[in-house]
């Protein structure tokens, strides 16, 4: 089984924001939710970079480490998942969360949280794949239908990865070291307590 | 006339273009044969070295989404998966036995001289009504809390998933809404009480002989003794700091981001788990541990002879006063 991981391109980002916008699409994710976005980092300095974020799958999950009611679970991809009809909306795996993934839908009074949605690597839930139900909770189950989250899969310059992590370690390596230089994979200490040497 | 005119400014004209020709000449022979882009591009492991965390420009209204990595949160985890039941579990477990042996040891403490039949207002209805109300919601919210840190390893094995979540989520509900009947039992009983609960000399000579507590000794006391007074300051500024910090997090990014909500909920778990074993101690002095203690906080009165054991200055300060409720008779005797 493949090890899924995203890996974004810092140096090839353009800040599009086409990954955010069909990753909304795709799952026809509500308003106010953000599964992915795009961060410009030293935004019109010498040194800008662009990275797009969402859950980066992690090794370990934080998130599922600190969950009062262990709502999470790991696929055999590795890819993080977890259940809205267990979670409690408590807020603790956003407090613990390194890449701010996790979103909560506001429901009620004083923003009290509903149940947390977040990036699921395109594969759906805990429901059969590709029913009504996962899709209405969890949104499209790509990675069933043997595809890859659509973020990566229409990335205009390519910067944004998904896939074996082992695979796209390799994709990033080989450009580095054809075009001399790179800032790095962003998050991958952090989340799967390894970087790609370059 | 018009013909030097025409001379000046075209010499003018002249310089002008030689100047900017000299100066642009530099600049373009600095411009480097290639490109590298990186020679100035930030580096994520110096960006977390530097600030421990990641922040930039996002282009959603979402502004805390603008924070790229935040890897503090792998800290915040230890603290709520490692410390804080550690914490909790000394705290509750150990005064829980603590409490067992206590009672093993010394049992109830009882009314020395048999109760008179006479009773006299401790508590106003009032009184009670705030009492009972902050102590309902405290019970609860207690239990709610310690089902955040604890149900999922000690509640979640015995119960179907889809079971312990229906109960949480309530939990969560009960917590989050008592808050505000809870808040406000904390404003009153600081106003009601904090009179009566100002240390004094007093209260060193009953810290002194520890509080009649062990053996039989019952050192003098007005309305509330120095223990009663630990309590009540316990409860006005162990309330305060939970009230506080549950509003950072019942609230979340009204005013605070995820760090200061890490923060709050690490004073909320801490000051949570000293304050459920500090109340244990309340609880258990106020029914178990004394007779005749409970029907203060019940009935709102207590026996004549539990007066002047406990709070014989208060007794005397009553008398003074003359409320009915203290028979005259009470004075003819000295209180001890």
């Amino acid at each position: 089984m493949a090890r899924m991981k995203f890996l974004c391109d810092a140096d090839r980002c353009i800040e599009c924001n086409a990954c955010v916008t069909a990753c909304k699409n795709e799952h026809e994710v509500p308003w106010g939710i953000n599964r992915r976005r795009v961060v410009t980092i030293n935004d019109g300095k010498p040194g800008e970079r662009s990275v797009s974020m969402a859950c980066m799958h992690c090794t370990d999950a934080p998130c599922a480490a600190v969950c009062p009611v262990d709502a999470f679970y790991t696929t055999a991809d590795a890819v993080v998942l977890h259940s809205k009809d267990i979670c409690i909306g408590c807020g603790y795996c956003f407090y613990a969360c390194p890449f701010g993934a996790p979103q909560y839908p506001k429901v009620g009074n004083f923003g009290s949280r509903g149940k947390m949605d977040k990036c699921t690597f395109c594969a759906g839930g805990p429901e059969a794949d590709n029913s009504k139900e996962e899709y209405e909770k969890y949104g499209a189950n790509r990675l069933a239908e043997g595809k890859l989250p659509l973020c990566a899969e229409m990335c205009s310059t390519k910067s944004l990865l998904a896939g074996d992590g082992d695979i796209i370690a390799q994709i990033y390596k080989a450009r580095v070291i054809r075009r001399g230089y790179g800032s790095g994979a962003w998050g991958w200490q952090t989340a799967y307590s390894e970087t790609i040497a370059t | 006339m018009t013909g030097l005119l025409t001379r000046v400014r075209f010499v003018a004209g002249a310089l002008a273009l030689a100047f900017i020709v000299a100066m642009a000449a530099p600049v373009s022979a600095q411009q480097p044969a290639s490109v590298n882009p990186t020679a100035s591009a930030v580096q994520e492991q110096q960006l977390l070295k530097e600030l421990n965390k990641i922040q930039g420009r996002g282009t959603i209204p979402d502004v805390k989404s603008y924070v790229l990595e935040h890897p503090a949160g792998q800290e915040w985890q230890h603290f709520h998966t490692v410390t804080l039941k550690w914490i909790g579990a000394v705290a509750i477990i150990g005064t829980l036995g603590l409490l067992v042996i206590f009672y093993l040891v010394r049992g109830s403490v009882r009314i020395e001289r048999g109760r008179s039949g006479i009773k006299i207002v401790r508590f106003t209805g009032f009184e009670r009504f705030v009492h009972w109300m902050t102590a309902v919601c405290f019970v609860v919210m207690a239990l709610s809390g310690l089902n955040i840190t604890f149900g999922r390893a000690l509640l979640l094995p015995l119960l179907a998933p889809e079971t312990f979540t229906a109960i949480s989520e309530l939990a969560k509900y009960f917590h989050n809404y008592l808050s505000f009947p809870f808040t406000l039992g904390v404003v009153l009983i600081l106003f009601m009480w904090i009179a009566g609960n100002i240390p004094n000399s007093v209260d060193v000579e009953w810290v002194k002989r520890g509080g009649g507590i062990v053996g039989h000794d019952h050192p003098p006391a007005y309305r509330f003794n120095a223990g009663q007074k630990a309590i009540f300051w316990i409860q006005v500024l162990g309330g305060t700091a939970m009230v506080m910090s549950g509003y950072v997090l019942i609230f979340p990014f009204y005013g605070t981001g995820v760090a200061g909500m890490e923060l709050a909920e690490m004073v909320h778990g801490i000051v949570a788990m000293l304050y459920i074993a500090t109340m244990l101690g309340h609880i258990y002095i106020g029914s178990l541990g004394m007779e005749g203690a409970f029907e203060a906080m019940g009935e709102g009165t207590v026996d004549l002879n539990w007066a002047k054991e406990h709070h014989s200055l208060w007794l005397e300060e009553e008398a003074v006063r003359g409320s009915g409720e203290v028979p005259r008779e009470a004075m003819t005797r000295p209180a001890e």
